[in-house]
This record gives C-alpha cells, structure tokens and sequence, in this order.
C-alpha cells in the first residue's frame, strides 16, 4: 500500500517521471516472454515452455539442479527392485497449494493422467507401463522394458493432488475434441514454490510465493508478472524503458543496444538447441519429379554450398556456434571428432551436381517457420540464396508454426528445417528415436522426410535397453555417425540464446536448455 | 448534367458526407500540382526499378550476405550502389524500395480495376434486371459492407493462403491479396452504377425501344457511364490509397506479401525487427516511401474530388 | 414506422445470418479441424470418432445449422490452441478493446470537432491550411507506422509512456477496468493516439463541411444580417446544427474502430480482442477467428441499426427513402 502511495507521487509529480513500472515491488520479476504458454494444464499439450513455466506451480518426482543434474524433488529417494521396476520413495509433509496432503495416490492420479489415451504428452514417458501404490510415501513403477532415462523423463511428469483432479472431474486429460473446458486448464493446485494469483491468456499471468513450500527458497521473490510480448521491437522497448525486467529471448541483433543501457544485463551462451535441415526422401518431390535428394551427392553439394561462417557473422551476430554433429556438445552421447563444420566449399558443390546429374539444379520447396528459431526467417533467406548460386532453384515458404508444422509432417517440404534440443531428456538417445529412426510406431515422430536406415535403427534400440552407460552412449555415437555420414540432417549451429536481465537482479541463473528457472533468482 | 450527380440518395450516409463535403478549397489546386508530380515520381522510378535498381532483390543468387547491413552512402561505412544503405540478406534498400512500391501499385491498381469491373458489372445488371436479382446483389453488397475492410482482407488472404499449392504461391499471394482487398470495394461502384441505370431505365428512349423490341441495352450503357464516372473516378482515386494502406497493413501483420518478395509493408515488418539494432535506415526509407505515395494519392483523390463536385465550380 | 423497424430489423437478421455462413464457410475451408485436435500419433478410428462427435460426417447444411443455433446462443466452441470457451475468451478480452475505442473516440471528438470549426470560420488563414494539410497526412500514414513511431519517440527516448499491456486493471466483477489505475490511465494514452489519428482526421473533415453549409443557409445569413455576433452564431447556431451528423458517424464508425483496433493491438501487445484474432489467425485457431468475425459484425450491425431508426424517429423523411 505504502508502495501505492510513493507511485502515485512519483507519476503525478510530473509527466516526466519515470515510468510507474521502475517503481514495482522489490521482490517482482516482470518477465517479457516471446510468447504466451498455452494452457495451465501441463498435460494439455506437449510443449516444453508450457512445461517450463508451470514448473513453478507444479513439481515433479525429480527436478534438474543448478548445474543441471538431476537430484530428488517429491521423492526422495529410489531403486530398482527389479530391472523393469522401480521404486520411489515419497518426500512426508508436502502439501499442495490447497493445503491436501501429499501421497502416493497422487502420484499415481498423475501418472494414469498423463499416460492416458488421450494424452499429448504420452510420448514423453514412453517406458511407463503402470504404477503400483505400496503404502502412502512408497510407489512401485512398473516399466515395459529396461530403460535408462525414465529420471530424466520423470522431471517433467508434473505431480497432481489426485482429490483435487477427481473433485473437479479432471482425472483425465483435457479432450479439446470433447468441446468441454477442463478444470485444470485454467485452474492449478500444484506443490510448487510458486502459486497462481491469475491468468488472462495472451495478457497476462501472475504469480505468487508458496511460503509453505517443502523445499527451503534459495530465491526471494514474491511475485512473478508474466507478459507475454510477441513482438520482438516491442519486447525490446519495454526492456529499455524498464517496463519489464528480464526477457529471455532477447533479439541477437539488439544485444549491443541493450549491452549499453545501464540497467540491464545481457547474459548469453549456446542453446542446446541444434538447429538443422531435413531433406525429403521419398521418391518424388513435393511438385512432382525424381527427387534428387535420394542421391547421396546431392546432399552432400547442399551442405558444401552453405557457407555457415558467413551466416554466423552476418546474421546471427557471431553468436551461434556451427554444428558438424546433431547434438550440442554438453549432450550424452556428443563426440567432438564428428563436430567438425563441412566446410564451404561452391566449386565442389557445384561438381557434386553435376556428377549427380543435375547440372542446372533443380527446384524444390523450402519450407521455413518466422518464429521458431534465432533469425530463422533470415538464415532461410540466406540459405536460398546461397543455394541458388550453386544453381539451385529452392522456392522459399516462410509462415507460422501452425501453418507449417502440417506441411513438414504430411511431407509436403522438401527441405525443412527443425531444432531438437533432446529435451527433457537430455540424451542423444532423444533424436535418434524421435527424428533419426524409421517411422515405425512411438519412433521417428519426427522423421519428416521418411528416411530408413535400418542400421541406425538398430543402433537405437539397443541403446534403448542397454543399461551400462559408456556401452550406451557408443552406440549413439555410432548411430550420429551414420547420419553425419549419410547428410540424412544437415546440422546448422547451436543457436545463441541470449536473455536480458534488469541489474537489480543479484542472482539470475541462466540455463544451457533456455529455461528461466526463477526459484533460483535473487533480486 | 448536374442534377444526375446526387448519387447521395442511393448510398450510405457515410458517402453523403463525402461527397457533399466541400472541404478543400481551390487554393489547394497547387498542392494537387505537386502531388500529382511527386505520385508520377514514384509510378515511373517503381515501374522502372528492373531499369534503375542496382540490383534484383528477388534473385535469390543476387544478394551477397558479406554486404549486409552496411548503412546508406552519406554515413560512414556506406558503399556504392547500395546509396540507402542494404538489410540484413545484402539486399539494397533503394532497391527493394522501388520493387516493392511497384508490388504495392500493382495490387493497388489491380484491386481497383477488379473492383471496378465487378461493380459496374454488377451494378448494370442489378440496375437493368431489378426484381430478385438487383434484391440479392444489393444484399450481398449490405454484408460485405457490415463487416469491416481490414478483417474481411485478413481473413480471405489468410485462408486463400493455405489453399495456394506451392507452384502458384508465388503468383498467387498477389492475386490472392488483390481479390481481398477488391472484395469490399466493388459495393460502391456498384451502388452508383445501378442508381444511375434504375434512372435511366425509366427514361422514354429505353421505353420506346422496348415497345418497339430492341433492348436499349448498349445506348443505356452509353449514357449511364458517362453520369457516373466523376463519382467513379474520385472513389477509385480515393481507393487505390485505401487499397495500398491495405496491402501494407496486411504484409506488416504478416499475411499479405512474404519476405522473399517483399511490398513495402513486408519492408516495414522485417525492418521493424531492426528498429533498436542500429540499423534503422532499414525501417525508415520504406516507411518514408510508402507515406509519401498515400499521401500523394490521396491529396490527388481530395482535389479531384472538389474540381469535380459541381456545387463548388 | 413499425413498418420500417421491422425492415430495418430484418435487414439486420438478414446481415447476421449471412456473416455467420461466411464465418462457418470459413471454419470449414480451412480445413479438417480434426488433424489440429488429435495428435499425430492418433490412429483412423479415433479420428473417425472424433468426427462424428464433432458432426463433421453430417450433410454440410445441417452442419451449418447446428453452426448458427450454437453461435446464437454464444456457444462458438472451444479454442483449438488454448482449449478454453471462445466466447469466455473473447469476452475476457472485450473491456480492453472497447476501452480502446471509446478513449480514441472521446480523442477524436475533442481534437476533431475544434479543429473542423477553426477550418471553416477561417478557410483562409493559414493555420487552417495548414491544418487541412496535417489531415490529409493523418488518413494517409498506416497506422502501424504511426504506433512504431510513438513508441519510439514517447517510450523510448522520452520515457513517457509504456510500450506496451494495459497497465494495471480493476476488476469491477463483469468488466475489467485500466481507467481507475494510474499505470492504467498512462498505457492507454499512446494505443489511443494511434488508433484516433483517423478518426480526428475524419471529425474534422465532416465538421468543417457541415459548418460551411449551415453558414451558407438562410438562417445564418439572416442572423448575421441582423447583426448577431460571430461567435454565437458560430457556436451556438452553426455548431449546433451540425452536432447530429458528427454524433451519427462516430457511433456508426465504432464498430471500424474495433475492427481496426486490431493493428493497433498488435504494434501496442494491447491484450484486447484484435490480438487474440491476430494470433488467433497465425496459430488458425478458427474458432476464434469465426467468433470474432460474427462478434464484430454483430457491433457493427446493431450499432447502424440503431442509428437508422434513431435517424428515423427524428427525420420521418427518412423512413420512406430507405431504397
């Protein structure tokens, strides 16, 4: 209230004054997002920023730390009773928000919830086969087969309080098919450290401490104000007239602009996020025709033609780091002998075609989105043209997400570009069954160019049951290889990733996933 | 002559205020003089951008990352051609200015000419035919009108967009945006042309001709034009500014024209994203560019439509 | 007189009833929504579930029937991306539009009505050309380039105003306010400039051409032949006669201003209707997209609607002349 007061003086002493935002509460994040999250129901559908964000509010069995490592959150602690189960033991005296007490019925409530049916975000526990309550901090998960990852899979398993799911008839997850709201799309009841005070999708979504939460805060805010600013000039206006204080996705050519305003701090490094190209690979191209990226060689001159140094420099402001291999280097599985940028090189390029038969190129569609990656739009635009002048015709379509995705899924692009992270995982074993693998059930979801290497399929799976981890990340190393042999994806870089953050933050941790985690932030 | 010249009767209260508002003097004529000079400009340097641009910006083998960004000539840094400066592909601003003007004048006087041809089609049939035909045109015309310009355009354009396959994308985005934006406002042309044909119709020489069995179809066309082109030719005056703000609007929300070929509002959005970066000559040049030619139009509409308007000669 | 209500009645059902089939033509060209709901692991028999749930399998006018009756009770489905009620959703967002609006038009009159009297009392002097100039330039630049450049100039470098959002709001329980706070008060300045340049632009022009021609009628001429003061008759005799059209036109031009808050929202991140549409458009979030398009013709209908037979109870000349 006091607050209040000494605002409304400050802004009625003149027109002048500056602006009511650099008076907020001390202990308030204002955080300018490049996008809003979809739903509060982190079930809802499978998008990991959603999942981020409602990280605050809900938590799961195990939780990344600060450096990234996996360490205990609801549970406690674990074990394999046998080598498909695993038990977990349950943290005592957590509450929810609403104040029921935690369990392992809500454990299960949650896991039921989440691998149902109908369920988006299925995919992301694939091992889980069902789970068996023992007693009220004690639960039994049963698996359909060893597997290494289900910690790292079970970070992002956010838990439920199961009375609350069923008193609001939302045990299930949300059917938008259904024509009903689900309760949990806009209502949470998490046991995270931070509680929801209110929504308005698009506008805003506000925040508050759990001061009852289990885990001692190694943060202090109070308040987390989260605005959604689509556009990228306006997120960075509001950043220099301190109407937010931290965005973490600060446009890369406005970084030497923000490094010179005294109250923020840029904080940089490589994303995790490796972004790449996928080449069609069924027999006729999108238009009609042979399609000429069947040919080895021709995959090949793509790549030599594409001078990413050049595209480093120029539009991702030095920031990224060019990628010979699929997989940052920090990932499991990496090998720095396969990271070695193909280099530039037109002339050859251009033999390459004609070696291959296509000495006049040939046209194909190019099919970028504006929004998904650093300065796409941009490096699409320099990758067309630089293609063209080995000869190539590549008909540029740039367009949103929404409008793209059913595009590059259905096989109607010919050459495509994805960024995979291997998020939550954090293992290569993530792209090699979701993008590398042949389409074949829960694998190669994202295998857009229905490609098939049976050898790297092979590879996959056995990494997928193999439990001795230097064994296990060989063979994903192998499986890297071949598709570094075979250019079945052209790696571009790991983009930068860049967030901005208001001085008066004396703690602002950044993550290499691009993730705020804000109950490590001090102001 | 005059006395055929209230269209006001037949259109919305809106137009009346147009038309009957005698809100620029003939003082101004000398500021018509020069728009039309500087709109002459513009129409000329954009049609004869293959001719004077340095460079192609929509060939892709064209443009040269290593000059991207650099700033125009009279700052430090600038280099020849690129006299304002260049983007962040190396595409030369000047160019992509005088390509992208000559997009936004084509559609604008594509979506123009579209209209007008549907309006005045429209228009004589409902005006000659009546009955039913005249009832559910008209009508069509009431709910295109009930629905603002900006949503009916983002909305076709949007969805036409997706139905495009990809062999005529290119061509297409164009037509598409120019049947969006002619949508709407072939209403009016009709309005006016089938006012003036209900009149005409009930004059003696059609009665007679139709008495004696020869439709008078071509000598009511013959009279009927002439009466409405000076209420014609100032709305579509005034329409091609409409329809060029139109076109910038829907590229700069992103579903009018793409980055690879870019109109000016295109130029506008992409060079948005540069706005803090330092570089803003990639933002401003094309803003400048496309002020002044609504402008200029449309001081050329305003003046036209006083010299026209009898009640003040 | 009933007899044109109800004319004028129909008309406006009439209207409805046909943007509704545009909006449900629209929902149904842009696709299968069925590939957007499901995800991609979805087999043929739950997509073929999901269709007869949804009534896609049915005639396509029955479809359409099923369409109108629903919207007609406000139920317009749910948001494809965000899973709520998209009437819910829209109504969320209504106050900050229409905030918007009515700040821009309370602008426009303010600005507007002075300026198009000074333009026609002093057609000569050169401060009235001068604004005549401005006006032009203010129908021609987009708006979109005007928003930028406020916002460069007003919050960027001047540090006046915030950039973007409604600021704080109030919530009165059926309407959320940003007049009440102070951040409210300061956020909604910039968007309203943005959005009111035309509509200045238009009071202006409509005020001056209605002055002239009062001052050209006999009263006038009467009244200055009897000495009366220029002032009053300027301002109490002509002004006066020419309030009704500039009332008509800006309530009739509400219903554009609406629509047209879209762009505005978009440059200003202005959480109102026309954002959520925009995005609505780049994530083809169709719900949102026919809802919006029903709701904002609806305004637009009702609003001339009502300015007809308000036109008609005051000029029965009117009530015959409607084609």
């Amino acid at each position: 209230m006091e607050m209040l007061k000494t605002l409304r003086h400050g802004v009625i002493g003149g027109v002048t004054a500056t602006l009511l935002a650099t008076a907020a509460h001390a202990e308030t994040v204002r955080w300018g997002a490049p996008r809003d999250i979809v739903s509060l129901d982190p079930y809802s559908y499978g998008d990991s920023y959603t999942i981020n964000f409602l990280n605050h509010v809900y938590e799961g069995l195990v939780r990344y730390n600060r450096d990234l490592e996996i360490e205990p959150a609801l549970a406690t602690s674990w074990e394999l009773v046998s080598p498909t189960t695993w038990r977990f033991t349950l943290r005592e005296g957590v509450k929810f928000h609403d104040g029921a007490d935690f369990t392992a019925e809500d454990v299960l409530a949650s896991l039921l919830r989440v691998s149902d049916e109908a369920s988006p975000l299925k995919g992301n526990l694939p091992a889980y086969k069902s789970a068996t309550v023992v007693d009220d901090y004690t639960i039994d998960v049963e698996l359909n087969g060893a597997y290494p990852l289900l910690l790292n899979d079970l970070t992002n398993i956010h838990i439920f309080d199961k009375g609350w799911l069923v008193a609001n008839n939302a045990e299930k997850p949300t059917d938008v098919s259904a024509g009903v709201e689900g309760y949990a799309t806009f209502n949470t009841n998490g046991t995270g450290p931070f509680m929801l005070e209110s929504r308005t999708p698009e506008a805003q979504t506000i925040l508050t401490v759990n001061e009852a939460w289990w885990d001692e805060p190694s943060h202090n805010l109070t308040r987390i104000e989260f605005q959604p600013i689509s556009s990228a000039a306006t997120r960075v206006a509001a950043l220099l007239s301190g109407e937010v204080d931290f965005v973490d996705s600060a446009p890369v050519q406005d970084l030497p602009r923000l490094e010179q305003a005294d109250n923020l701090e840029i904080l940089e490094r490589a994303d995790l996020r490796t972004v790449m190209l996928g080449f069609n690979r069924r027999d006729e191209l999108v238009a009609g025709g042979t399609n000429p990226m069947n040919d080895l060689k021709v995959r090949q001159a793509m790549q030599m033609a594409v001078d990413m140094e050049l595209i480093r420099d120029k539009v991702m402001r030095g920031k990224s780091r060019n990628a010979g291999t699929l997989v940052a280097p920090s990932i499991p599985g990496y090998s720095a002998e396969l990271d070695q940028p193909v280099a530039y090189d037109p002339e050859k390029a251009k033999a390459l075609l004609v070696e291959a038969g296509y000495p006049d190129g040939f046209e194909f569609d190019f099919v970028c989105t504006n929004e998904s990656y650093v300065n796409e739009e941009q490096f699409c635009q320099a990758i067309a043209s630089m293609w063209s002048r080995v000869g190539l015709s590549p008909k540029l379509d740039i367009g949103p997400t929404a409008k793209q995705t059913p595009k590059r899924a259905n096989g109607k692009a010919d050459v495509y570009t994805l960024g995979w992270a291997t998020l939550p995982m954090l293992d290569t074993y993530s792209i090699l069954v979701q993008v590398l693998h042949s389409k074949d059930g829960n694998s190669g979801v994202f295998n857009w160019g229905d490609w098939s290497y049976p050898e790297l399929d092979k590879l996959t799976q056995s990494a997928a049951v193999e439990l001795d981890r230097d064994t296990r990340l060989q063979m994903e190393t192998d499986a890297l290889k071949i598709a570094r042999d075979e250019v079945i994806m052209m790696p571009l870089h790991q983009q930068p990733m860049a967030w901005a953050v208001s001085k008066e933050f004396s703690d602002f941790p950044q993550f290499p996933d691009n993730k705020p985690r804000m109950w490590y932030v001090t102001k | 002559m005059s006395s055929n010249l209230e269209p006001a009767k037949v259109q919305t209260r809106m137009q009346r205020f147009w038309d009957s508002d005698v809100w620029w003097s003939f003082k101004s004529h000398k500021s018509a003089v020069g728009a039309a000079i500087v709109l002459a400009l513009v129409i000329i340097t954009a049609f004869l951008a293959p001719v004077l641009s340095p460079q192609n910006p929509y060939d892709l083998a064209a443009l040269e990352l290593w000059n991207a960004e650099l700033p125009p000539i009279w700052i430090e840094g600038g280099q020849m051609p690129f006299l304002l400066g260049t983007d962040v592909q190396g595409r030369d601003i000047l160019s992509g200015i005088l390509y992208g003007t000559r997009i936004s004048i084509i559609i604008g006087i594509a979506s123009v000419a579209v209209s007008l041809f549907v309006g005045i089609g429209l228009g004589l049939i409902a005006g000659y035919y009546g009955g039913w035909i005249d009832n559910v045109l008209m009508r069509i015309g009431d709910v295109l009108l009930s629905i603002p310009t900006v949503l009916v355009a983002i909305l076709v354009s949007s969805v036409v967009q997706q139905f495009l396959p990809p062999a005529f994308r290119e061509a297409g985005l164009a037509a598409v945006l120019v049947f969006a934006i002619a949508m709407y406002s072939w209403v009016q042309y009709a309005r006016v042309v089938r006012a003036q044909t209900m009149v005409e119709r009930r004059k003696e020489y059609v009665m007679a001709s139709r008495l004696v069995g020869t439709p008078a179809r071509r000598m009511m066309f013959n009279h009927i034009l002439p009466n409405t082109l000076t209420p014609i030719f100032v709305a579509a005056t005034l329409n091609f500014g409409l329809a060029i703000l139109i076109e910038a609007t829907l590229s700069f929300l992103g579903v009018g024209m793409p980055p690879n070929q870019p109109s000016l509002g295109t130029l506008i959005r992409v060079g948005n994203q540069y706005l803090f970066s330092g570089s803003w000559w990639i933002v401003l040049f094309p803003s400048i560019q496309l002020c002044i030619l609504v402008v200029a139009v449309n001081m050329l509409g305003d003046w036209l439509r006083d010299a026209l308007n009898p009640k003040l000669r | 007189m009933l007899a044109f209500i109800i004319k004028r009645l129909s008309n406006a059902v009439f209207v409805m009833i046909s943007v509704t089939f545009l909006a449900f033509v629209i929902f149904s060209a842009v696709g299968d929504p069925v590939d957007q709901m499901l995800n991609e692991q979805a087999t043929q028999q739950q997509r073929d579930d999901l269709r007869e749930k949804l009534g896609l399998d049915k005639p396509f006018l029955m479809q359409f029937g099923t369409f109108v009756v629903r919207a007609a009770q406000g139920d317009f489905g749910i948001s494809f991306r965000n899973q709520r009620d998209v009437l819910d959703m829209i109504s969320e967002r209504f106050p900050a539009t229409f905030e918007l609006v009515l700040v821009a038009t309370f602008i426009s009159l303010v600005v507007g009505v002075p300026m198009g009297v000074i333009t026609a009392i002093k057609r000569k002097s050169w401060y009235a050309e001068a604004m005549q100039f401005t006006s032009i330039i203010g129908i021609s630049l987009p708006s979109f380039v005007v928003g930028i450049g406020l916002i460069l100039v007003f919050s960027v470098w001047l540090g006046w105003f915030p950039s973007f959002g409604r600021g704080d709001t109030v919530d009165l329980g059926w309407w959320t306010t940003g007049l009440l706070t102070r951040s409210g008060q300061m956020s909604i300045v910039l968007p309203a400039l943005s959005l009111s340049l035309f509509q200045v632009t238009l009071v202006m022009r409509l005020v001056r051409a209605e002055m002239l021609e009062v001052l050209r009628s006999d009263f006038i001429k009467f009244a200055r032949a009897r000495g009366v003061p220029a002032r009053s008759i300027h301002f109490r005799h002509a002004l006066r006669n020419c309030l009704m059209p500039v009332v008509t036109m800006t309530a009739m031009q509400i219903g554009g201003l609406i629509a047209f808050a879209l762009v505005t929202e978009t440059v200003f991140q202005w959480p109102g209707m026309g954002l959520l549409f925009i995005q609505a458009v780049t994530f083809v979030d169709v719900p949102i997209m026919a809802a919006y398009l029903c709701i904002v013709a609806l305004i637009f209908v009702v609003l001339n609607t009502i300015v007809d037979m308000a036109y008609a109870v005051i000029d029965p000349r009117l009530r015959g002349a409607d084609k």
